[in-house]
């Protein structure tokens, strides 16, 4: 191996590109394909730790940058740097990780979707490289809260599970809502700073510290930290976030997430601590985290609960030492982060084989396991003791510095004894409830009641946990040889010249933090052997003391406030009626437009009015329109079908009025989408109920129903006028010389290649917007499709119709006919017109489609035209025989459709240009001559088979729900086929 | 000209403001249909009244726009009219389910007074 790599950058890349490939491939793999995501997961982390390290070598001096411009106005770049400090959590993070996907492969059942758990998981391993590889503030903070999203997704995994969905609620609020806070502290540190780049801002330091912006800016970036971490008063969601699957509490709930607000205080600590504020706020925060999670582990009768608060107490143990401000301090901070990892990721991984094979992680029903599993007891035990502060294993060596540096802290109150007797009375705790899940798990008489009988796991289960445990031991004896130069680096990379003289000697002489150490190791043994009894007969798993404090009862509260105070508002605010709703949207469109209107007004008249004379004809097809809407809208209660018939006319007159005033291509799509729209409200008149008499209106109601009557013909009067009134005085004013409108008439030929400028318009100029519509189009059909999947009729609906029940009576009352054949013969000339006609609307449809850049036409309304030609088959010989004969699959013509629109559009990438560049050229053929080949045209196919797709798709749908009703007399057809298999 | 189709956007908005007003499913929608013409024809409106002059191209050279229809509310309005087909089927299949549902077509999805 070279000294330094000449492509440091792709390793970098690997590094954090390589889990969230993963994680999108292991999303990609079949519902239970457990060994290959397994597989999968395990080749992605070795990626990422063999990329992470080949690069040692380049980062012993310094850190190692990738840059990748993302948003160079706002000062935010993609900056990956790697420098000795992130190298440790990435090997941590990389590393504890392979070892969890392993672990996880024999933990998790076959009958669980395994491969989203390993998606999730390599996405955590993701984001977490992100937090601890970003070489940028802004970076970090939205790495920061994808980890606490796919923490939320792993805690929640079991999602039948309601402690497991509560937990996950929980862990998401806090953590998410802390990383909101880090990132308004981060803007405020980048503001300081003036660059969120890492570097700038680590450089700073001085500048940071005098700030008068330094202490809400330390706040918010503390709450940050402190949520993710654990720290108090934020602990409570760690031990509800034990409802996850034992690897991910063992990985990101002991060894990684938590400890991201441990990493932010150690990649910050140059700037941020040594001040009072930093030692007044994470001192105390530490030393409270240190006791109360200690003292809380004590009771825990859940194994994994033990484990948690025993987390939170590490947690707080650490944050305490960086909270000193002291570089030694900070030098025990990191090795006891790295120690707790190895021993506490190792004794999750024992809780879990042992819930795994015993069916129970309860400590009063758990005895005698050494027994049964002989192998597992032993590591469980050398690593409790490593918890514990045991001599010759690594967490004794950390635990040594911390009660050094409690002993010396250097401030004024030296002689003060506080801490000391605090860290002394922690560690006391520690050794206690060590102790406590040795002896009740694995000593004693064997358990007899247990759910299954316990024996060893298979060997590859317990690989990791032998692996970690011998890194315990190994580091606990020798730790100059084995971690000492890789903590140097992360010292060096964050304290540079400030970087003290310390030792990792295991024997340091007979000293003061050595006989606290033997206190507490004496302390805690007694403490066991006298309150043993009263702690596993405990109902409450804690004493009485914390209820006031208990985060869990407050976090409830504050989310049932917050509950009630938003019903409250909607109840006040909102409601649940259309009616007023949809009133008060028109009043607020009217008042807008009168205020927007106002100013024209003044100068009414003073530019004159251009009037075209009127034309008799013209005046007569809106007279006949006008009597259309109102009688629609008077007969639409009691009368739909007139109604429909009304509507008809009245779209039939802008239709005309398109034709009239210059507008082919709006009438053309107009009319066809009239056909299809009085299709569709046929379609769905048959599901509505009768309504043949007066709805009845109860006496108290009478006088309110008639006074709303009065306001909405008010409202609806003031409004129609106001409209025409704006209307017709915008028509009458000259027109700007210098529209918009005249560059696209200037440039639709020479750069979109057509003559039909409307057209050239919308597949061209406009393409990006044609796009949304279409897409919105088709996610109407998909809609539609869904919502008529689950469609029931109401129950007055559900008989055959009226006509239908008269034919049928008719035809069984003569002997030669049979039931059906009135409609077959009345249908029979409509009949053959329609199927005759079918091939001559495709052939329109496909004229329409041709002749769309040049002349009036294009993709709309040919693809409307295409259904419609769809549809009369549907109308005209009934769902079965079309469906018998032919399959339209409207779903692919939607997938199709978007598929070539949006390929098009990439396909200028191709060229260099940006998305749904067009690009034409004329190309000569025999016969047809010279033919403008547009890009365009492709895009517009892509608008045909969108709209051929979502409108057969709706209609079909609708047209189904005839054949879902059972058919009382027809026994002679087989079942209808489903819906869903049709499309 | 200009009088005629301002009155006659004037009735179909206020008959559409009207419709969508009613307690009744079916109405709402016919309403909002009603608004579609409207609105539509107001959008086309702003681009003034020609007659005889669709934005068709003869050919390549200069182009005199004044003697062309402004293509760009014409092209609004066709993205509109699409949209606005969209919007009534998608309210179509919403009233069906609502009133799957609820036994009831009142907007709310249960009769007054109950």
């Amino acid at each position: 191996m070279t000294d330094t790599l000449a492509r440091p950058d792709l390793l970098l890349l690997s590094m954090i590109l390589a889990p969230w490939v993963g994680a999108v491939l292991a999303g990609l793999l079949p519902r239970y394909a457990r060994n290959g995501a397994a597989a999968l997961s395990w080749v992605v982390a070795l990626v990422g730790l063999v990329s992470a390290i080949l690069l040692y070598p380049n980062i012993t001096d310094g850190p190692v940058r990738h840059e990748i411009r993302w948003m160079p106005s706002l000062g935010i770049d993609f900056v990956l740097r790697l420098d000795g400090l992130s190298w440790l959590f990435s090997v941590l993070v990389l590393g504890i990780g392979a070892l969890v996907v392993l672990y996880a492969r024999y933990y998790m059942s076959p009958k669980d979707p395994v491969p989203r758990f390993f998606a999730y998981l390599l996405a955590f391993m993701g984001a977490m490289q992100g937090v601890v590889m970003a070489g940028n503030l802004v970076q970090l903070a939205i790495f920061w809260e994808l980890t606490s999203l796919f923490s939320f997704l792993l805690i929640g995994y079991w999602y039948n599970n309601q402690l497991a969905r509560d937990g996950a609620r929980m862990a998401l609020t806090v953590t998410a809502a802390g990383g909101l806070c880090l990132l308004i502290g981060v803007l405020l540190l980048g503001h300081i700073a003036g660059s969120y780049d890492l570097d700038v801002v680590l450089g700073a330091g001085d500048q940071i510290k005098r700030s008068p912006l330094y202490l809400p800016m330390l706040v918010f970036v503390l709450l940050g930290a402190f949520t993710k971490s654990a720290q108090f008063p934020f602990h409570f969601w760690l031990p509800r976030a034990m409802a996850a699957p034992t690897p991910v509490s063992a990985y990101l709930h002991s060894a990684t997430m938590v400890k991201a607000g441990i990493f932010l205080m150690m990649r910050l600590w140059p700037v941020l601590a040594g001040t009072e504020e930093w030692y007044a706020i994470v001192g105390t925060a530490g030393i409270l985290t240190l006791l109360i999670g200690a003292y809380a582990a004590i009771f825990q009768h859940d194994l994994k609960g033990l484990l948690a608060y025993s987390t939170i107490s590490h947690l707080g143990l650490i944050t305490l030492l960086l909270g000193l401000g002291t570089p030694l301090g900070f030098v025990a901070a990191l090795f006891h982060t790295l120690n707790h990892a190895t021993f506490k990721a190792s004794l999750f991984m024992a809780a879990g084989i042992i819930d795994h094979e015993t069916g129970t992680r309860d400590l009063r029903r758990l005895s005698g396991l050494r027994k049964a599993m002989p192998i597992t007891a032993t590591l469980a035990i050398v690593a409790a003791a490593a918890m514990a502060g045991v001599p010759l294993l690594n967490g004794f060596l950390s635990k040594e510095m911390f009660l050094a540096e409690a002993v010396s802290n250097p401030r004024d109150y030296d002689r003060n004894l506080l801490l000391p007797v605090l860290a002394t009375l922690a560690s006391t705790f520690a050794v206690l409830y060590s102790l406590r899940f040795i002896h009740q798990t694995f000593f004693g008489p064997p358990a007899q009641d247990l759910p299954s009988t316990p024996h060893e796991p298979p060997h590859w289960m317990r690989f990791p946990i032998e692996l970690l445990v011998l890194i315990c031991v190994v580091v606990g004896i020798i730790p100059g040889l084995t971690i000492g130069p890789f903590l140097a680096t992360g010292v060096q990379s964050v304290l540079g010249e400030a970087t003290p003289y310390y030792s990792l000697a295991v024997w340091h002489g007979f000293n003061l933090p050595l006989l606290m150490s033997l206190v507490a190791l004496a302390g805690g043994t007694v403490l066991y052997v006298l309150f043993r009894r009263p702690i596993n007969t405990n109902p409450h798993g804690g004493p009485r003391l914390f209820r006031p404090f208990d985060g869990v009862r407050i976090f409830d509260g504050v989310m049932n406030g917050l509950t009630a105070a938003s019903e409250r508002g909607a109840s006040v605010f909102g409601t649940n009626r259309l009616q007023p709703q949809l009133r008060n949207i028109i009043l607020v469109m009217l008042l807008a437009a009168v205020l927007a209107a106002l100013p024209f007004w003044s100068g009414l008249g003073a530019n004159g009015f251009t009037l075209t004379p009127p034309d008799p004809g013209f005046v007569v097809l809106w007279l006949l329109g006008i009597g259309c809407a109102l009688i629609a809208a008077w007969q639409a209660k009691y009368h739909r079908l007139a109604a429909v018939v009304m509507l008809g006319g009245a779209g039939l007159a802008s239709c005309i009025s398109f034709v009239w005033l210059s507008a082919p291509d709006l009438a053309t799509t107009q009319l066809l989408v009239e056909v299809v729209t009085t299709v569709l409200l046929l379609l769905g008149l048959r599901w509505l109920p009768k309504r043949q008499d007066a709805i009845h209106i109860p006496p108290s109601e009478q006088r309110r129903a008639k006074a709303r009557r009065v306001s909405d013909l008010l409202v609806a009067i003031a409004f129609g006028a106001f409209t025409a009134a704006i209307a017709f005085r915008v028509m009458t004013m000259p027109a700007a010389p210098d529209g918009i409108g005249r560059f696209f008439l200037e440039h639709a030929y020479e750069q979109g290649g057509g003559r039909n400028v409307v057209n050239v318009l919308l597949v061209d100029f406009r393409a990006l917007d044609t796009l949304g519509e279409i897409s919105v189009l088709g996610l109407v059909g998909l809609t539609v499709f869904a919502l008529l999947l689950r469609f029931r009729p109401g129950a007055d609906s559900l008989s055959a119709p009226e006509q239908q029940r008269v034919q049928r009576a008719s035809d069984e009352r003569h002997e030669t006919r049979q039931p059906g054949d009135t409609l077959q013969d009345t249908m029979l000339v409509p009949r053959v017109v329609m199927q005759w006609l079918f091939p001559v609307i495709v052939l329109f449809a496909v004229h329409l489609f041709l002749r769309g850049h040049d002349e009036p036409g294009g993709g709309f309304a040919a693809g409307i035209a295409m259904s419609i030609a769809f549809i009369l088959q549907y109308m005209a010989s009934g769902t079965r025989w079309v469906e018998d004969r032919l399959r339209i699959r409207p779903l692919k013509w939607v997938a199709l459709g978007l598929g070539i629109a949006t390929l098009t559009g990439m396909g200028s990438w191709i060229f260099g240009y940006p998305f749904l560049t067009s690009w034409f050229r004329y190309a000569e053929l025999p016969v047809l001559g010279r033919v403008p080949l547009p890009s365009a045209i492709l895009f517009d196919i892509g608008v045909f088979g969108l709209v051929v797709g979502s409108t057969v798709l709706v209609l079909i749908a609708l047209a189904h729900q005839s054949l879902r009703k059972p058919r009382d007399r027809a026994p002679a057809h087989p079942p209808a086929p489903p819906l869903e298999e049709v499309v | 000209m200009e009088l005629m189709l301002a009155i006659g956007i004037g009735v179909f908005a206020g008959s559409a403001v009207w419709l969508t007003l009613r307690p009744r499913t079916f109405q709402v929608i016919a309403g909002f249909s009603l608004f579609g013409y409207a609105v539509n024809l107001f959008i086309f409106s702003m681009g003034r009244l020609k007659t005889d002059a669709p934005p068709l191209l003869e050919g390549g050279g200069p182009v005199d726009p004044s003697t062309y229809a402004d293509p760009v509310p014409q092209a609004l309005v066709l993205t509109a009219i699409v949209i606005g087909f969209a919007l009534t089927a998608l309210f179509l299949v919403i009233l069906l389910a609502l009133r799957g549902f609820s036994g009831s077509d009142h907007v709310d999805g249960r009769e007054p007074g109950e």
